[in-house]
């Protein structure tokens, strides 16, 4: 149906696994991260992707695969895919996942790492330079601000940039958002 | 905990998306918590919540947040934040460094180098949790000077106000109750419909912009079936799918919906007696014509 979707599934689901694909390493560093430690829990039976919202619509966005996926170590195929960033992180499959896998969570650490790896969808960069700028997500038109006045709202806090970079000091974001890979 | 006794007073947390975009529900919040006799103060500083950073570092998202929670505990005020969105990571990463001493040594090394420290000393409630739990129902049904009798809504929650179970609680995900007695207050009468708890989707609107659309459409759909006058909702993101949008999806799907959307406490405001021009009614791109003229209120 639609054109990232399709490819999406190639990429994923579709294709032969090659025992050369498999990092067996690849579960125990999820496990160690805050949110992964029930990863090796999830015993297949799919609530979180019958119950998943973006399943529903999307050909290629299945939790549960992802998951299975995760556990067998497919590292480089999921990390390249770009339907693991069509999770919109609604927590429906955390709360109902049976053997208390965080789904939801675990799929954040896999974004986090494909982040790592250089897969940066695009929109990521400009919400992070903007919170760097001035302390909010969004660019705050002059007159939004200025409206605010005018219908009788206070003034918006103010961002502290300087404050900002030095407690993200040790992120290296900029270094995070460089686009590698593909 | 840093509450004065009889006094109810919160730091207002208005997050990135409502200044941006949503002023109708910081304006009408405000003039709701003015009548309620809340006390708001501003926040002395304020960065992004950290939830849009979370795909790409948890670690920042942590910070970010962190940063947030110790400018509260600077004023000694707990947090009452509007967005869902936000709500939920201020809550998420109190309870996580108030209970990880290890986590709350790393994160605080970090704020270090600006002289901060997180001490965990304040709380972070939703909008809807102060008026549930500390203005109380009894309270608000006294004041209600204009009942909404023969308005029929429905609500939608939004995900993050409700999950992760684990560290929001305060409602019951799978059937949540507090919106739709915090809507019968007002008089108005809440209608149950299909997947009432089910995502609005904006989150993925960043990469993917069908997807979400299809599942607001659906959730329509069904609010349009029950026969609602209007959706209720509490959270920006939300209300930019189902009004800002909602014309657009009338045009993709070929279907007329023509259901206005409004932020609780605008609702809320009518029945405290305030005019819907007071409470920002002119931004919803869905004009409630039909509902404010059965209620009495012409033009607007
Ligand atoms: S709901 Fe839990 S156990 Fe079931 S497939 Fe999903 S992650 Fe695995
Ligand atoms: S959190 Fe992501 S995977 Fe889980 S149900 Fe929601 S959209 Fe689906």
């Amino acid at each position: 149906m639609n054109e990232q979707d399709k490819s999406g599934q190639e990429k994923m689901g579709k294709q032969i696994i090659k025992a050369s694909e498999l990092d067996p390493k690849f579960k125990y560093e999820i496990t160690q991260m805050h949110g992964g430690e029930k990863l090796l829990m999830c015993f297949q039976c799919g609530t979180c992707t019958s119950d998943c919202p973006v399943a529903r619509y999307s050909d290629s966005y299945r939790p549960r695969q992802l998951i299975r996926m995760t556990q067998l170590g497919l590292k480089e195929r999921i990390l390249k895919s770009e339907t693991l960033w069509l999770c919109a992180a609604c927590f429906t499959c955390t709360d109902r996942c049976p053997q208390g896998v965080k789904v939801a969570d675990v799929i954040r650490i896999l974004k986090n790492l494909a982040i790592k790896e250089g897969y940066v969808p695009p929109v990521f960069k400009e919400l992070a330079s903007s919170i760097l700028d001035n302390g909010y997500a969004y660019r705050i038109p002059e007159l939004r601000i200025k409206k605010r006045e005018q219908i009788g709202l206070p003034p918006l806090p103010k961002g502290n940039p300087e404050s900002l970079a030095k407690i993200l000091h040790g992120i290296e974001l900029k270094k995070l958002l460089e686009k590698r890979g593909e | 905990m840093a509450e004065t006794q009889g006094e109810i007073k919160y730091l207002i947390f208005l997050g990135c998306a409502i200044p941006y975009r949503v002023s109708a529900y910081e304006l009408s919040t405000r003039k709701v918590m003015e009548k309620l006799g809340v006390k708001l103060e501003e926040m002395p500083e304020f960065n992004c919540c950290g939830v849009p950073m979370d795909p790409i570092s948890h670690e920042m998202m942590l910070l970010l947040a962190a940063r947030n929670l110790c400018m509260a505990e600077r004023k000694g005020l707990n947090i009452m934040a509007l967005c869902p969105g936000c709500t939920g990571a201020l809550k998420k990463v109190n309870t996580m460094l108030k209970n990880d001493k290890n986590l709350r040594e790393e994160i605080n090394k970090h704020l270090k180098e600006d002289g901060l420290e997180f001490k965990g000393t304040i709380d972070v409630k939703h909008l809807i949790q102060v008026l549930n739990e500390d203005v109380g129902l009894e309270k608000i049904k006294t004041l209600v000077k204009k009942p909404l009798k023969g308005i029929k809504v429905a609500e939608h929650n939004g995900c993050h106000v409700l999950r992760p179970k684990e560290y929001m609680g305060f409602d019951d995900p799978e059937d949540p109750k507090i919106l739709k007695t915090l809507i019968e207050v007002t008089g108005a009468e809440c209608l149950d419909y299909m997947d009432e708890s089910q995502c609005c989707g904006a989150p993925v609107a960043g990469v993917n912009d069908r997807i979400p659309l299809q599942l607001t459409k659906e959730k329509l759909a069904h609010i349009r079936d029950v026969g609602a006058q209007a959706l209720i909702t509490i959270c920006p993101f939300c209300h930019m799918m189902f009004d800002t949008n909602q014309i657009r999806i009338e045009r993709m799907f070929n279907e007329k919906f023509g259901i206005p959307t409004l932020h609780y406490p605008q609702l809320l405001g009518l029945a405290l007696g305030m005019p819907p021009e007071e409470l920002g009614f002119r931004e919803l791109r869905v004009k409630p014509t039909e509902l404010l003229k059965q209620l009495g209120f012409q033009g607007s």
